[in-house]
């Protein structure tokens, strides 16, 4: 990866910090009277890419914006590559930091060529023409990001999905250490989003160092090195996504009830969020298997209900999910039948819950003892809403108090 | 490398245009001349440095010693003195200065278009057209002259001061500077010049200049038919010395535009997205700014308010070379010069003369309507 930081003098220091292209420390941008984000810390480390997750409003785009010198800090430090960027000319800022818009403003019938050749502005002189290095810049980044097909098509003639892959290409022209990215997958396909963010990830393993603004939670665990939550302005949690990324960081970040499980399909997290409701918690003993149960178990456990589950066969979706929520479970193993400890563990825990949920289609294989307890039986044929699911929970706790 | 060859390419071709129809326009008139005749007599008009003189100037105990450059004409081709005379004194300064301001309009009008990202825009925007009307129409409604006799001991009387046409395009030009600056002044707050707000405080600014100039106008008397022919556009009665000015003011700041035409590609983008490719934004807007309310005031000063240049000859060009103003700043420029001295050439060349503004709207707009119809325009 080639950093040409040191090309014309700009006044900058050349001896740059190749490790950390970006260090901002103690952030803080306001608009008028309005806090936008304070106390922001965030660093860039090359190899590494860095999730930005958090609310709309949260401050993501100013915290990138303030990277580039776009938006202007009332305190804190940013410093590129070693610099402090108050320092570094627009030039200089341009050298090493490149970022991907969400959408471009362009509305002009410029080929994706000239577009991508545009991410040279910063390397180039005012009177000189193209250098061989501007030219490989620009091939190669069309090569990567898979535009040179369209290269000679107006960029007004794309679709959104082709547009985003022309910033990015852009943005790789520039040859800066480090990319900013608003939300680089907000408007694309789910194909495209992958992958966009396959890319990315592809680029930050060659050495560059990256943030993504990222709303979508799942796209942030699974590509992600690190993730920033952002919530009202200030860092809520930063850290690895298994660490960071748990139904209490959702749920105080978004201000709503979520799920957050192993991806069964990827290596990374699922996270379903749910409209924020304000049940009184209580104990809740979930006896069935299936994904049914999983969901149940699920929708109450992010309600906040204190859960317990069983008997399960280990590894049962319904187990998933109860770990997943930190739920007391009750488990055999698999294709095992249910032997008597198991049984009068469960018993116990339903008869210590508030309510007893049993769900199950009909087919009998719910221990006699539970079934009997329960407050209310979930058909899986015909299941209930969240909504009526919670409701009614809340009905059987309250009738049994 | 592909945009250098179309720029010269193109470049080249409207050159030829451009020089074709002064040609065809120093023949029309009262007196027609045949091509052929016009370019004798600018051949025999060039010369070249063949020599120094020295010399003195001054008498007496003054005298100063003066080096001189001695010229001499390489052509001499025989042509009536009467033909030469309508070609060097009378149409020549016209046409080229009809040149000059079509260039300088069309390229401002450009680089606003590009800046505002607005197709409305044109160099009148930022308040240039109505601050140099409202100092022009000042100084035709002031009974205040510049002229005046100073009586030196041992000299005699000697008229200094400008002429009444002088006196016009000065303030012309220093109002037309004003305003737009004012305009940027309005627009700026802690070193950053919204273009929306600049937008808005041109419409502000003309819209207050606009009534400041009715008001002179009602007040004006007698010079109300002088007001009106210099707000509708002129170029009669154009001299060397108002070419020589607006050639020297025009190529320089021209050059400094099309320093900056990658710039203004990139800002084509938004300012946020500019910024990010490594453009110092509000030096390129102040730069910008600068250059471009420069040229135009420079060419509304000496030929009035010429409509329709700066706004649709880009929009012609764009449609033609694309949207890269690396190609299109100097193609519409010369496509400007062009149009404007063709329209001039129809404006002179009737019974009676009609102000070229005129000519610029009645041939201009039905051209344009005539290319939208033929090509879809959804956005600038």
């Amino acid at each position: 990866m080639s950093n040409e930081v040191s090309a014309t003098g700009d006044g900058a220091n050349d001896e740059v910090d190749a490790e950390r292209p970006v260090v901002v420390r103690d952030l803080a941008v306001s608009y008028g009277d309005v806090t936008v984000v304070e106390g922001v810390d965030l660093t860039l480390e090359a190899g590494s890419l860095v999730g930005l997750v958090g609310p709309n409003g949260a401050g993501k785009t100013t915290v990138l914006q303030a990277i580039q010198g776009i938006t202007q800090r009332d305190a804190g430090s940013i410093r590129l590559a070693g610099d402090a960027l108050e320092t570094l000319s627009a030039r200089a800022v341009g050298r090493r930091v490149a970022s991907v818009p969400q959408e471009t403003g362009l509305s002009f019938a410029f080929t994706v060529r000239a577009v991508v050749e545009m991410g040279r502005t910063p390397h180039r002189g005012r009177f000189e023409g193209p250098s061989a290095s501007d030219v490989d810049a620009v091939e190669s980044a069309l090569a990567r990001t898979g535009t040179a097909v369209f290269a000679d098509r107006p960029i007004t003639e794309l679709s959104g999905g082709e547009r985003s892959r022309v910033l990015m290409a852009r943005a790789l022209a520039q040859e800066t250490p480090a990319l900013l990215l608003d939300e680089p997958t907000a408007s694309l396909d789910v194909n495209r989003a992958a992958e966009t963010m396959a890319l990315l990830r592809r680029l930050v393993d060659d050495g560059r160092a990256a943030v993504a603004a990222i709303h979508d939670l799942e796209m942030a665990a699974r590509y992600c090195d690190r993730v920033v939550v952002l919530a009202n302005g200030r860092v809520r949690a930063a850290g690895a996504p298994d660490a960071v990324l748990d139904a209490d960081a959702v749920h105080e970040a978004f201000d709503a009830e979520a799920f957050v499980g192993r991806a069964l399909a990827a290596d990374g997290r699922t996270v379903t969020a749910y409209p924020s409701t304000d049940v009184t918690a209580h104990r809740v003993h979930v006896a069935g298997v299936g994904p049914e149960t999983a969901r149940v178990v699920a929708r109450l456990g992010a309600a906040g209900h204190d859960l317990s589950v069983g008997v399960v066969p280990a590894g049962d979706a319904a187990a998933l999910a109860a770990a997943d929520v930190d739920a007391t479970v009750v488990s055999v193993p698999p294709f095992a039948a249910i032997d008597e400890s198991a049984r009068t563990t469960a018993v116990e825990h339903a008869e210590r819950a508030a309510v007893v949920v049993a769900v199950t289609d009909g087919s009998g294989v719910l221990p006699v003892a539970i079934r009997e307890r329960a407050d209310l039986v979930v058909d899986t044929a015909d299941p209930p809403t969240d909504e009526v699911l919670l409701a009614r929970v809340a009905a059987a706790a309250g009738s049994g108090a | 490398m592909r945009v250098r060859r179309r720029v010269t390419l193109w470049s080249l071709a409207l050159s030829v245009a451009l020089a074709v129809t002064v040609t065809v326009s120093a023949g029309v008139g009262p007196v027609r001349i045949p091509p052929a005749t016009v370019l004798r007599v600018v051949a025999n008009a060039v010369v070249i440095p063949a020599g120094v003189e020295f010399g003195t100037v001054g008498v007496g105990p003054l005298a100063l010693p003066r080096l001189g450059v001695a010229y001499q004409s390489p052509f001499a081709f025989p042509v009536d003195d009467v033909h030469r005379r309508i070609v060097v004194l009378v149409r020549l300064p016209r046409i080229l200065l009809a040149a000059l301001v079509g260039f300088a309009l069309a390229a401002a009008g450009t680089v606003m278009q590009g800046f505002f990202r607005n197709p409305m825009a044109d160099p009148s925007i930022i308040g240039v057209s109505s601050g140099a009307a409202a100092g022009a129409v000042a100084f035709i409604v002031s009974p205040v002259t510049l002229a005046g006799t100073l009586r030196l001991p041992g000299v005699g009387a000697v008229g200094v001061g400008l002429s009444h046409g002088a006196g016009v395009s000065l303030f012309a030009f220093a109002g037309a500077l004003v305003a737009a600056f004012g305009v940027y002044a309005i627009a700026t707050r802690r070193g950053r010049t919204p273009v929306a707000t600049l937008l808005l405080a041109g419409v502000a600014v003309q819209t207050f200049l606009g009534a400041v100039i009715s008001y002179l106008q009602l007040q004006a008397g007698e010079s109300l038919r002088r007001i009106v022919a210099w707000l509708m556009g002129h170029l009669s009665g154009a001299s060397w010395s108002e070419v020589v000015v607006v050639g020297l003011v025009v190529p320089p700041l021209f050059v400094v535009l099309l320093a900056y035409t990658r710039e203004l590609n990139v800002m084509l983008l938004g300012e946020t997205e500019a910024q990010g490719l490594g453009v110092d934004v509000e030096r390129t807007k102040r730069v910008l700014l600068a250059a471009s309310a420069l040229v135009t005031a420079a060419g509304v000063a000496f030929a009035g308010i010429v409509g329709f240049v700066g706004l649709v000859v880009p929009h012609v060009l764009r449609l033609v070379v694309g949207p890269d103003h690396r190609v299109l700043l100097p193609t519409a420029a010369l496509a400007g010069g062009t149009f404007l001295v063709a329209a001039d050439t129809v404006a002179r060349a009737g019974a009676t003369e009609l102000p070229v503004g005129v000519v610029t709207a009645a041939v201009g707009a039905p051209f344009f309507v005539y290319l939208l119809s033929r090509r879809e325009v959804y956005e600038l």
